[in-house]
């Protein structure tokens, strides 16, 4: 079987400094895959690669089987669509929701938009009233699920998520994550998903790669998260990091 | 000692298919103590800490019964005392930092700047209390983030810029509009031992604005929950597992977790009757 995704020691540096350096996965058609790991380890510089943003010194990415140069054409961006991390900077503030929607249909020639944007709004929980109110009238989690509705338009294959869910509170998440595996089950979507929530990557995905310092730490299965069965110290630091907060000893005696 | 008073705030927005009540009639107040408030995406959280630090939008109403920080009536203070407050006294770590850090200013110097802003330091002190703060919010690299412009930094690191930008001013009340939700679980704790210690060891007052209910039953001393613009509860951290709202109870309840395989997670219905 093809690969959805094949990436193989994938360099990417900033003047010098090493973002990613040497990461290779591999994600089959169908597949939900998650990255977790440090901030700033490169997790979104992975989506950022795939998708023709970063720099890219070495290595290689296939989509599909066909591996992917520097460009990236129409046809690619109707096959691989990414959610940002910053619903805040990749949605245009002065522009309607209904723009925001309409454009990507408009540039790929769809013809039947007025349908299309009202169950794309419908499908992330916004009401056809927020079709005409602009992006910058909107609270976090509204923008979010724009940016969400805007990728999941153009029925794109292979769909680039990252932390898709962090800005939403637990009763929007627990809908947007129906949806997101609603879809991949009816449409036989692909998932390349970032997020910082091992309960969340736990419960979209069947693996997951946990990343440190711009390297691959391990990869896993998700059930050896709800077994515990890391096998680096790094991912059990995650896990452990997961059940919530500790106050200190002293903290909490200094406030006594 | 109660540091913030707030009665029957209410904020609207006039739009041209008529006003938006992003806020009806609110009230809290809050101490030295880490108070949560956590609720449904757009039930008015970021803008109830924008009203505390008068950054609500002009054209927006912002009305009040009481608005009063440290028996400073907030909606009488003109606005040259407002921005005094602001930054010096309160501060808001915002919900969307790179959108709210200067896009053409390194980071660094924006930290500088900030800390000048309150105190008289010299270039070289400013610049190694900079460092040390980077260092302290858990930056890897201090020397490298301090020369970055904000696209060149990760989500989770442009958290943690603002982050250090608000703490280095000291600030006696402090709004943080999810500060972690970009940052992974280990880096996420370290912040909140931080913002911990100025709860308990410097007096501060804390909003945490959070929709993370692990985090804020664990961290946090009281809760209040909104709900399309209102407060429906107010409860104890630690009573958060026996909250009486549906609302409350449905969001305990659809979170995903690492041992559960529930598929679909169960959802909120929502009643008309919470509206009201
Ligand atoms: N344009 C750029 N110039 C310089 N460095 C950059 C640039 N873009 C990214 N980097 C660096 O690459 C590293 C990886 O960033 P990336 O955004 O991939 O991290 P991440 O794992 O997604 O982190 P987070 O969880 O905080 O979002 C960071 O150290 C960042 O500073
Ligand atoms: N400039 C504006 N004009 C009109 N309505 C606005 C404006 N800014 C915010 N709103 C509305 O005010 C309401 C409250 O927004 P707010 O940002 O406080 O929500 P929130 O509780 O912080 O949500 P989230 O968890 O998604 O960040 C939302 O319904 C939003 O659409
Ligand atoms: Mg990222
Ligand atoms: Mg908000």
């Amino acid at each position: 079987m093809t690969a959805a995704l094949d990436i193989t020691g994938l360099v990417v540096s900033y003047d010098g400094f090493r973002a990613l350096d040497g990461v290779s996965l591999t994600v089959q058609p169908g597949e939900s895959f998650g990255l977790v790991g440090e901030s700033g380890s490169g997790k979104s510089t992975v989506l950022r690669a795939i998708a023709g943003l970063a720099p890219v010194e070495s290595g290689s990415i296939a989509v599909e089987g066909i591996p992917i140069g520097k460009r990236r054409d129409k046809a690619f961006y109707r096959r691989v669509q990414m959610v940002f991390q910053d619903p805040y900077g990749s949605l245009h503030p002065r522009q309607t929701v209904d723009r925001l929607l309409a454009e990507p249909l408009a540039i790929h020639g769809f013809s039947d938009a007025e349908s299309r944007i009202l169950r794309a709004l419908d499908e992330v929980g916004l009401g056809s009233g927020f079709r005409f109110r602009y992006s910058h009238q909107l609270s976090g989690g509204q923008r979010q699920r724009v940016a969400i509705a805007r990728a999941l338009i153009l029925e794109p294959s292979i769909l680039l998520l990252d932390e898709p869910t962090s800005a939403l509170d637990a009763s929007v998440q627990a809908e947007v994550l129906n949806l997101l595996e609603k879809i991949r089950r009816d449409r036989k979507l692909t998932y390349l998903m970032v997020s910082h929530d091992l309960a969340v990557i736990a419960h979209m995905c069947g693996r997951l790669m946990v990343m440190r310092g711009g390297q691959a730490v391990e990869s896993l299965a998700a059930k050896d998260l709800a077994s515990r069965r890391a096998g680096d110290p790094y991912t059990q630091r995650l896990l452990v990091a997961s059940e919530g907060f500790v106050r200190n000893a002293e903290t909490a005696a200094s406030e006594a | 000692m109660t540091l913030l008073r707030i009665e029957d705030l209410s904020i609207r927005f006039p739009t041209r298919t008529g006003d938006i009540e992003a806020v009806r009639d609110i009230s809290f107040s809050v101490g030295r103590e880490r108070l949560a408030i956590v609720g449904e995406s757009g039930s008015g959280k970021s803008q109830t800490g924008r009203a505390i630090l008068g950054l609500t939008p002009a054209f927006a109403q912002v009305t009040a019964k009481r608005l009063e920080f440290d028996g400073i009536d907030l909606l009488k203070a003109t606005p040259r005392l407002r921005r005094d407050l602001r930054g010096k006294r309160i501060a808001m770590i915002l919900q969307d930092p790179k959108y709210s850090l200067n896009p053409v200013m390194r980071i660094g110097r924006q930290i500088v700047e900030a800390l000048r802003a309150h105190e008289n330091v010299g270039t070289r002190e400013a610049r190694e209390r900079t460092l040390d703060m980077l260092a302290a919010v858990q930056i890897r690299d201090p020397a490298r983030v301090f020369d970055l412009y904000p696209h060149e930094v990760s989500g989770g690191m442009g958290q943690r810029a603002m982050i250090a930008m608000m703490l280095i001013a000291g600030p006696e009340l402090l709004i943080a509009d999810e500060p972690t939700s970009a940052l992974d679980v280990t880096v996420q704790l370290d912040i909140l031992a931080i913002l911990d210690r100025l709860v308990a060891e410097r007096g501060m007052g804390l909003i945490f604005i959070s929709h993370d209910l692990r985090l804020v039953s664990s961290f946090c001393d009281r809760v209040i929950v909104m709900y399309a613009g209102r407060v429906v509860e107010e409860i104890a951290a630690s009573e958060l597992s026996r909250a009486k709202h549906p609302y409350t109870q449905g969001l305990l309840n659809c979170m995903p977790s690492i041992d559960a395989d529930r598929h679909p997670l169960p959802t909120l219905e929502r009643r008309p009757e919470w509206l009201l």
